[in-house]
């Protein structure tokens, strides 16, 4: 039977990859669901408010997932990992504390308000209720992300005894790694959001629903994530030069380097091996590692062969879970790229008539099938970017809890593996059954909003589809 | 500023265990009414259940965060006691987290799914309220007994975990008392007059046994003067009981006063009882392994802390406040617009 370590490994691990599906939805949809708000206010057009009340729907499901599978985590720290708290409490506690009192009862109260409350508040209360919602949630981002960065790069603190006491708050909260991994994080949950949003508004549209709501969601979705994969792409390439920096071995580990040298080529694939220490089956680009780490064709990277002590320890991570990880986040954001620009440029075409660019190009009615079954099929890419993305870098942490502070091994809990075992199964069986449920209430609600919708044939004009909106009240 | 009251190691986990039993008592009054409307609720039909659900629809998220902050502040004050406590109530825990997930999720599914599976929804919010209520009834009675596992214990526990079931089972009904009208009301009184027994019966039986169970807990409560001090409170607890049986019996009344009474004095049954729990363990936060000042954390770190407590949590009382008044009167049918 497995070690009660590993297992508890698993076990956080299953529970904390479930959980971070769905605040990663709620941070970037909150704000979403405000720009929404904001233009109806704006604008009085109702296909905003359509879009709000279709999306507030996923923002309350997504949130309560998220509310759920969050308490398990605070609870699992003292059940499996008493450890952490008797080391880095200290550091860990106050930052915790903060989360719960500024972010989570923050969103929690309002986020009646913003569902429930729209017909007996004013309207600036419940755009005042919304902003708030997406405030808390990404202030509940923002100290969960300093503790785990500090756990990646801690700073601000001196060790007595083995217990970590803060020495500098501002060195802890803003601690080497916070602002690259916030940074990454947001703009995941972003993209995350605008593929949601893109996917199951092309979902609708293979439904038969061409609404004016559908149209502004799919054009919303598609833009947003044209915009941000860019800048995510130049956030992910400074977040790793700052892992290069404090934390060699998981760049190491990523890039499937076994010895530190120059001309080091980027591998599109390989199968790391370290009973061999060594790769078999590599494709690569040469010299393109030490380019992108290095801003040099012969830089030198750093090797896995370095973390490896004279007696044969190995203060490495493991290596193949954190190269394939690596290059599935990497290979999503690709296809992001790809699919979004494409489709930027497919409705930027000029269609038939006469008029201005602005007047005749083709828009979301420019988009071929094929395009919009990839962006079904894209709708939860986001989540695969973030789950893989973020097993690279605490797998990549391993075999550290906290770097140079405290090992994983150290923090775990004495219980029977047995019993570690069955609560997994429990947990496994409950996450997958969720999941399958969520995805399949997502379905049902783009179906049935496409039910309620206009058909395909004949288009309206779309001032006409809102006044029908109106009419149908 | 850390001396200013005294000795910081002194005041400062004190403190703490004041804001954590304030979180605690908090948490059990608000999502024991949520929990006890989820136990209810297989007893009416599908247009009640959604009253039903209606009625603590917009506060439920809110109110489980008092659970988070009190473990939170358990974690972060007390964090050897955090891991005491929880990894000797491994399996509880775990199936108190399970119904939690279970009924919070069941909120949105059972109008979100397609309706042919509200029923099943309908089903996992009772059995999550259910488990959440048994779990917790059984680790209040695990810590009453020490935490360890004996036949002894494990019966004391069963015996909490059906009777915190059935306290949570009431003080919903009092709060569907206040929150409800017509028909739905008046199955409400009913229930109330009939779980009013099984409260007082339960709270009668932990009375009981706690000082066999124990004998510091015995010292606490018998001894002299103590027996003195604490005479007031069991005296206010009948009083308040004698006012709540009086009230079921004249509800529902004329131009729905009085609507709020039972639930209002559960309220305060709930809180005499918690004090009851806190002085009998005072000083220890793990019974008589592990005392407040022992287990504290650096009181730089509880410091810090506690500025952000002080500040934050009269904000978060006065949000809270906002909510319930947004969503004051009698439960309508939620919806999104």
């Amino acid at each position: 039977m497995m070690d009660t370590l590993l297992l508890s490994r698993i076990q956080f691990g299953a529970n904390i990859s479930f959980h971070i599906l769905f605040p990663t939805i709620t941070i970037a949809l909150g704000w979403v669901l405000l720009f929404f708000k904001l233009r109806f206010n704006r604008t009085g057009d109702m296909r905003w408010m359509e879009a709000y009340r279709f999306w507030v729907k996923v923002f309350a499901l997504s949130f309560a997932m998220g509310v759920v599978s969050g308490i398990t985590m605070s609870f699992q720290f003292g059940t499996n990992w008493p450890g952490f708290m008797e080391h880095v409490g200290n550091i860990a506690g106050p930052l915790l504390a903060y989360e719960i009192l500024t972010a989570f009862f923050l969103e929690a109260a309002f986020l009646g308000i913003m569902l429930f409350g729209f017909r007996r508040v004013p309207g600036w209360l419940h755009t005042l209720a919304t902003f708030l919602v997406a405030f808390g949630t990404t202030m509940s981002a923002f100290w969960i992300l300093v503790l785990n960065s500090w756990m990646h790069t801690p700073a601000g603190f001196e060790l007595r005894d083995g217990v970590a006491f803060a020495t500098d708050w501002w060195a802890v909260v803003f601690n080497p790694s916070m602002p690259y991994r916030l940074v990454h994080m947001l703009l995941a949950s972003g993209l995350t959001v605008a593929f949601l949003i893109a996917g199951l508004s092309a979902l609708r549209w293979l439904f038969g629903d061409r609404s004016g709501e559908v149209r502004t969601t799919l054009r919303f979705g598609l833009t947003m994530g044209a915009v941000l994969i860019p800048l995510q792409i130049l956030a992910g390439d400074m977040h790793g030069l700052n892992t290069l920096e404090h934390q060699p071995a998981k760049v190491a580990a990523m890039e499937g380097n076994w010895e530190t040298r120059g001309n080091v080529p980027l591998l599109l694939f390989a199968v790391p091996d370290e009973e061999t220490r060594s790769n078999s089956f590599e494709i690569g680009v040469p010299n393109a590692a030490s380019l992108v780490l290095t801003h040099k064709a012969d830089g030198i990277v750093p090797g896995l062969n370095d973390f490896v002590t004279e007696d044969g320890e190995v203060l490495h991570p493991p290596v193949a879970p954190v190269f394939y990880a690596f290059r599935i986040m990497v290979g999503t954001g690709m296809a992001m790229l790809v699919l979004s620009w494409g489709a930027m440029a497919l409705m930027a075409r000029r269609g038939e008539g006469v008029g201005t660019w602005a007047q005749t190009r083709r828009g979301v009615d420019g988009l071929p099938k094929l395009l919009l079954i990839a962006l079904v099929a894209m709708t939860f890419a986001g989540w695969l970017a973030t789950l893989s993305g973020w097993y690279v870098t605490e797998i990549g942490r391993q075999p550290w809890l906290v770097t140079g502070v405290l090992t994983t091994e150290m923090a775990v809990a004495d219980v029977p593996s047995g019993l570690v075992l069955s609560t997994l199964i429990a947990y496994l069986a409950v996450y997958a059954g969720l999941t399958l449920a969520y995805i399949g209430v997502l379905v049902h609600l783009a179906r049935k909003a496409a039910k309620g919708q206009p058909p395909a044939e004949p288009r309206k004009a779309p001032s006409a589809v809102v006044g029908g909106l109106h009419a149908a009240e | 500023m850390l001396t200013l009251f005294g000795d910081p190691e002194v005041w400062l986990p004190l403190a703490f265990a004041g804001l954590m039993g304030f979180s605690i008592l908090v948490y059990v009054v608000l999502d024991g009414f949520d929990l006890g409307v989820g136990l209810l609720a297989p007893l009416v039909d599908d247009a009640e259940r959604d009253r039903m659900v209606a009625s603590i629809g917009p506060f439920w998220d809110a109110n489980e965060t008092w659970l988070v902050l009190a473990i939170g502040l358990l974690l972060v004050a007390f964090p050897e006691a955090h891991g005491m406590i929880l990894s000797g109530l491994y399996l509880p825990v775990a199936i108190m987290l399970i119904g939690l997930i279970l009924r919070g999720v069941a909120f949105e599914f059972r109008v979100k799914a397609p309706a042919g599976q509200k029923a099943n929804w309908d089903r996992a919010f009772f059995a999550g309220s259910l488990m959440t209520s048994l779990s917790q009834g059984f680790m209040l009675g695990m810590y009453i007994t020490g935490l360890e596992w004996t036949l002894a214990t494990l019966l004391f526990s069963t015996i909490t975990a059906v009777f915190l079931t059935v306290g949570y089972s009431f003080i919903g009904a009092t709060w569907l008392i206040y929150k409800t009208d017509d028909d739905l009301q008046r199955k409400a009184v009913d229930w109330a007059r009939g779980g009013i027994w099984g409260l007082l019966g339960g709270v009668a039986a932990i009375s009981i046994a706690s000082p066999l169970a124990s004998e510091r807990i015995f010292e606490r409560w018998f001894g002299f003067p103590e027996i003195l001090l604490l005479a007031p409170l069991p005296l206010t607890f009948a009083a308040i009981a004698g006012v709540l049986v009086y009230m079921l019996r004249k509800l529902p009344a004329e131009g729905d006063a009085f609507a709020i009474v039972p639930f209002a004095a559960t309220v305060l049954l709930f809180a005499l009882a918690f004090a009851g729990l806190a002085y009998s363990f005072y000083p220890f936060v793990v019974p008589d392994r592990l005392t407040l000042y022992e287990a504290a954390a650096a009181p730089e770190s509880l410091l810090i802390i506690l500025v952000g407590a002080v500040v934050v949590i009269p904000i978060i009382i006065a949000y809270s406040a906002l909510a319930y008044t947004v969503f004051r009167g009698k439960a309508t049918d939620l919806t999104y617009y």
